[in-house]
């Protein structure tokens, strides 16, 4: 993991919710607000799951902030990733919620707690074999 | 529509075949199925064959080997609810007059593949990198969601594997057959806090079958035809995180709610729930789903020994159980959950198993349970659950 600009290839989100900027510090997460119903999605969103609408969706810059829902803590994974890790669901003060790991902790039951505050960064977190880089987010306490 | 019975059932022992084919344990399933029926292959009129990771061409591969009649063949796949909609297939096709005897066989080989559904490209896998997806992190945090609500201890979680896995030790047909203590369980690895290696069904192999006979031709077969009271499937209906973390309570409520009322029972009135306890915190919340307790009170319920076999927490597990006890809480049910040995211990191949469920309440239901009967079983539930999502609840009665 460099975040070094690669030789070749391009920077990509590793998600289609995360919206890149010129540095790191100007990436943010957004969502898709059905105009019918009001029901906020994470991402681009073509129809509604609640109410079958089929828009149109107003995109919504979701803020950096946000609390802990649930957490667990992940011991076994798939081989490229190091464990133990935070694992979390996060409420965003727009009403959407979205998977992360946390960093910046030990993690260790005693060190979580529900409703905690947490801020989101990005980095690069993977390479392809095309040299293209992907960014992901992650939280840390606030 | 008109009354279904179940007039033969079948389970192959869970557990690894790597030498076999899965067709191989589907017929053998298949076959031991019509011998407990008293029908011949020719008499089948259709086949609902639920595999998930075979799915296509699954049920005539399975004929191959047992009977090639030329019958309708149904390949289903529904995640983990694979087995049980196949079940259900084949209960609609009878209750509809289509067809008077059909058969519904569950099969699944996973092999050791540890991490289900674990994604493969290291590059852009968001495995890890944007939390987990995998089942142990979803049931995990949902175990959490109970934590947070109710402030249930990871020790109260873990007590469903010291119950299924003692049960499983009366169950010759369960993959392990090992009691674990308490202090075992919790000693045993964390694979995705609160669950624990020991909370974790294993991966595995198997098969069941069931033939399924209309009421009125089912006394030609049987003196024990088993009625099929309710079958129910639901999904997944938009809750605000589903799409973040499923939510795999909403729609077992809304299951066990449809299946109670075309019952015409309640939760009191069950002896016997075989319910999807693919990891030990998802056995408490569906305590809860399904209406066997109150709100909150799942921790209270196991504690007080009515999920156990013979409604009490056996001697040498007392003092395990003894923190855990609420001498106020009074059951509202006596139904013995996951005598079988559960997802827990008896093995979860996934398109197996919502067929194998089945063949537990009939086998109690007709008395046949051996070391582990419940005692006077009249009424049973089997509950199964598929992310992201199904929810299928069948309830038997004799």
């Amino acid at each position: 993991m460099t975040t070094e600009a690669p030789p070749k290839g391009e920077l990509r989100p590793i998600v289609p919710y995360l919206a890149l900027g010129n540095t790191r510090d100007e990436d943010y997460l957004f969502g898709s607000r059905c105009t019918k119903c009001g029901t906020l999605y994470l991402g681009p969103r073509l129809f509604c799951g609640k109410c079958s609408g089929e828009g149109p969706f107003e995109t919504v810059r979701l803020s950096k902030e946000g609390e802990v829902y649930v957490w667990s803590i992940i011991h076994q994974s798939v081989p490229w990733v190091k464990v133990p890790y935070i694992a979390a669901v996060i409420d965003l003060p727009e009403g959407v919620s979205v998977n992360a790991n946390i960093e910046g902790i030990e993690p260790k039951p005693e060190n979580l707690k529900f409703g905690m505050k947490v801020k989101m960064f990005t980095e690069v977190v993977s390479q392809d074999a095309d040299g293209n880089q992907y960014v992901g987010y992650k939280f840390r306490p606030a | 529509m008109r009354e279904v019975a179940v007039i033969g059932v079948s389970m192959i022992k869970f557990g690894r075949y790597p030498e076999r084919k899965v067709e191989e344990l589907a017929a053998r399933a298949g076959l031991d199925a019509l011998k407990d029926a008293g029908v011949e292959m020719k008499q089948i009129e259709a086949l609902y064959s639920g595999n998930l990771y075979q799915t296509s061409g699954s049920g005539q591969r399975i004929l191959q080997q047992m009977g090639q009649t030329g019958i309708p063949v149904v390949n289903v796949a529904n995640a983990c609810a694979t087995g049980s909609t196949a079940f259900r297939e084949a209960y609609f096709a009878v209750a509809s007059g289509a067809y008077d005897i059909v058969l519904a066989i569950g099969s699944e080989q996973m092999g050791k593949q540890g991490l289900l559904g674990a994604p493969r490209d290291p590059a852009t896998s968001i495995e890890g990198r944007i939390g987990s997806y995998l089942m142990p992190a979803v049931f995990g945090m949902a175990g959490m969601e109970h934590m947070r609500k109710y402030g249930t201890t990871q020790e109260q979680f873990a007590l469903a594997s010291v119950k299924n896995h003692w049960h499983s030790t009366m169950n010759p047909l369960a993959q392990y057959q090992k009691e674990t203590p308490l202090d075992e369980v919790l000693n045993s690895r964390v694979v995705a806090y609160p669950n624990t290696l020991l909370m974790c069904c294993p991966t595995g192999d198997g098969a069941a079958a069931a033939v399924l006979c209309s009421m009125e031709k089912a006394r030609q077969f049987t003196t024990q035809p088993i009625k099929i009271a309710a079958s129910v499937l639901t999904s997944d209906p938009y809750t605000d995180r589903d799409l973040t973390l499923p939510d795999i309570n909403t729609l077992t409520r809304n299951a066990a709610k449809q299946a109670y009322e075309m019952a015409g029972i309640g939760p009191e009135d069950l002896d016997q729930v075989e319910l999807h306890d693919c990891f030990a915190t998802a056995e408490l919340l569906h305590y809860e789903n399904l209406g066997l307790c109150g709100e909150g009170e799942a921790a209270k319920h196991i504690a007080s020994g009515a999920p156990w076999l013979g409604n009490k927490v056996p001697t040498k597990y007392e003092e395990d159980v003894a923190p855990f006890v609420d001498k106020t809480y009074k059951p509202k049910t006596k139904a013995v959950v996951n005598v079988s040995g559960g997802l827990l211990s008896k093995g979860h191949p996934l398109g197996a198993t919502g067929v194998a469920n089945i063949a537990e309440i009939v086998w109690h239901l007709r008395g046949q349970a051996g070391a582990r009967q419940v005692e006077g079983a009249k009424v049973g539930l089997a509950h199964v659950i598929g992310l992201c999502s199904a929810c299928t609840i069948h309830i038997l009665q004799r």
